[in-house]
């Protein structure tokens, strides 16, 4: 099982302090945190991506290249990437580029961004939302395994013999989350393609989890992937960890409070009982982490949301530590005990491609002039 | 025999409230209506003003605490509802604006509703037609024709006495009326049921039923 941290890249005021970062400061934060993570022995780093204020990672691609280039072994990814106002073609391009510099270290999330202003400065439509989806991961998924592409939608411009460069790293693509809150349909199109399901599982009951990942469980062997149990499920999660519980609770309640999400809204307490946010001691949270399992089943990947809500740099650093030390590696070792043998792990690069059948080198050599299409010989 | 489910929203906020007083009347009136016509009848009075604070928590964080859930799938998944507000300001007061701001747009299409109000005087009656009726039309809801309101002197003994039992025993009679037209509701309906299958959506074929 992979544990790993995800971030939504918000620039907030510290309430404690009345001090509000600036944006550079933020974007060096973001990076301290995945060089972190990696230090502390988490698997997975994924960014959010945005186009407004008071946000800051818009160029997810940029971000997770550099980190790349300064860690080992953590793996890149997202949460999410728009697949609706973004361009397929540019994150075909953008995350094999991406995928070749990290060695394979990558993965994505796909998600629809929930911001109705954003869509119009992308010449898109939050009504058409989910067709968007729909429609732009089809072209995404055929661009990763087609070298030449003829496609015609209603979204984009058409395309005629067109590869994407750079090619995948090894002849695979990288393996792809869907996220979603609450809409079935697109629990059914990762259940379709056989993909990964996440479900951020933060700031709503659990019972909108349990819904969506019954109904991609259900579907994903309906479309013969495997059996209910082996599809591919990703959970959030939101945790804040002192060694004494009534300290979490203490230092927590005024990030709770005035956070930009539920702020203002309800308790701590009474948000604490009603979604999976667990404040409290390491051992509170491995024993609510633990009983996730119980409402989904065995899953692959459980990443927590650490850094949002004006929380300093200090403090998550040492929330890092606290997970990195103390909850993962138990964590890790009890899922792995209650996990029967074929249910599979999360997808690696590796994994794919020995599932592949072994590396090939997939670069598009050479392009005809005349016709445009590559010679058969030269794509290999 | 049929057995309906009656559901009756009452937004107001003083105890005892002369709002649930009428809500009272109204539900007793239906609920006798459709007993003599042969129905079983199950009643769920809701007093918004014990879920105020997680109505407003349900429109800050997006979803409605276990106990506000439970309010609101008794409420979409009735047979008919009975929705009973002040007059404040010249609309519904706020509290049950908020209330019916959180049911998902689409859970009421079709519901028979019985609109009732009370205010401190009668020239504020027409707030049930200028506010209230509006308000499920949106919702696409049906209204039955007649609409309740209850002044202070509709209370007394005064000269309007009887005036207002025979008009909530018209309003009853329709709204009975229009339960009894359709079917028994099969409860809420379900937010997360999938309705489509992929190739549909994708736009290749017809796709296959989904189970």
């Amino acid at each position: 099982m992979q544990f790993g941290i995800f971030t939504v890249g918000d620039v907030t005021v510290d309430p404690t302090t009345g001090r509000e970062p600036t944006e550079h400061e933020r974007i060096k934060a973001m990076v301290a945190i995945a060089l972190k993570a990696e230090e502390v022995g988490l698997d997975v780093f994924a960014t959010g991506e945005h186009h407004n204020p008071p946000f800051v990672p818009s160029s997810p691609t940029t971000m997770l290249g550099y980190i790349a280039a300064r860690t080992e072994r953590l793996l890149l990814s997202t949460a999410t990437t728009l697949i609706t106002t973004n361009d397929p073609v540019k994150i075909a391009e953008d995350y094999a580029m991406l995928q070749h510099l990290s060695d394979g270290r990558v993965d994505l999330m796909m998600g629809r961004g929930n911001t109705g202003p954003v869509y119009p400065w992308f010449g898109k439509d939050i009504r058409a939302g989910i067709p968007l989806a729909i429609e732009n991961y089809d072209l995404l998924h055929r661009l990763w395994r087609e070298d030449v592409v003829d496609w015609k939608g209603k979204y984009r411009t058409p395309l005629q013999s067109f590869t994407s460069t750079p090619r995948p790293l090894d002849g695979v693509p990288p393996f792809v989350w869907h996220g979603s809150i609450r809409s079935p349909e697109i629990a059914e199109q990762a259940a379709y393609y056989g993909d990964g399901f996440f479900a951020n599982h933060i700031f709503w009951p659990k019972e909108h989890t349990q819904r969506m990942i019954a109904l991609y469980r259900q579907r994903y062997a309906h479309y013969g992937h495997g059996s209910a149990d082996q599809a591919i499920v990703g959970l959030g999660g939101q945790v804040f960890m002192r060694r004494n519980s009534q300290d979490a609770v203490r230092e927590f309640r005024p990030y709770f409070d005035n956070a930009p999400v539920y702020g203002h809204g309800p308790s701590l307490e009474e948000f604490t009982r009603e979604t999976p946010l667990t404040v409290g001691s390491p051992q509170q949270v491995i024993d609510r982490t633990l009983g996730f399992r119980e409402y989904v089943g065995d899953y692959q990947r459980q990443l927590f949301l650490m850094d949002h809500a004006g929380l300093p740099l200090k403090t998550v650093l040492e929330q890092l530590d606290l997970l990195g030390e103390e909850v993962v590696p138990v964590l890790r070792k009890e899922f792995a005990a209650l996990r029967p043998a074929h249910v599979p792990a999360a997808p690696t690069h590796a994994s794919l491609v020995v599932a592949a059948g072994g590396a090939t080198d997939s670069t598009v050599h050479a392009v005809d002039d005349v016709t445009g299409k590559a010679p058969e010989g030269a794509t290999r | 025999m049929t057995r309906r489910t009656l559901a009756v929203v009452s937004a107001g906020l003083s105890q005892p409230s002369s709002t649930r007083l009428l809500a009272d009347q109204l539900a007793a009136a239906t609920r006798d209506e459709l007993v003599r016509r042969g129905s079983e009848v199950e009643l769920h009075v809701v007093d918004l003003r014990e879920y105020a604070h997680d109505v407003v928590n349900n429109m800050l964080t997006g979803f409605a605490p276990a106990a506000l859930r439970e309010v609101i799938d008794t409420v979409t998944g009735a047979d008919g509802l009975i929705a009973v507000t002040p007059i404040f300001s010249a609309s519904y007061n706020g509290l049950f604006k908020s209330f019916f701001d959180v049911l998902d747009s689409e859970s009421m299409v079709d519901r028979p509703v019985l609109i009732g109000a009370t205010g401190g005087t009668a020239r504020h009656s027409l707030a049930l037609e200028h506010a209230v009726r509006p308000m499920f039309a949106y919702l696409r809801s049906v209204v039955v024709p007649t609409a309740v309101f209850a002044a202070p002197e509709d209370w007394s003994d005064g000269t309007a006495d009887g005036a207002l039992r025979a008009r909530i025993r018209r309003a009853a009679g329709e709204l009975a009326d229009q339960i009894e037209r359709r079917p028994p509701a099969t409860g809420p309906a379900d937010p997360f049921a999938l309705t489509t299958d992929f190739l549909q959506m994708l736009g290749r074929g017809d796709g296959e039923a989904v189970s």
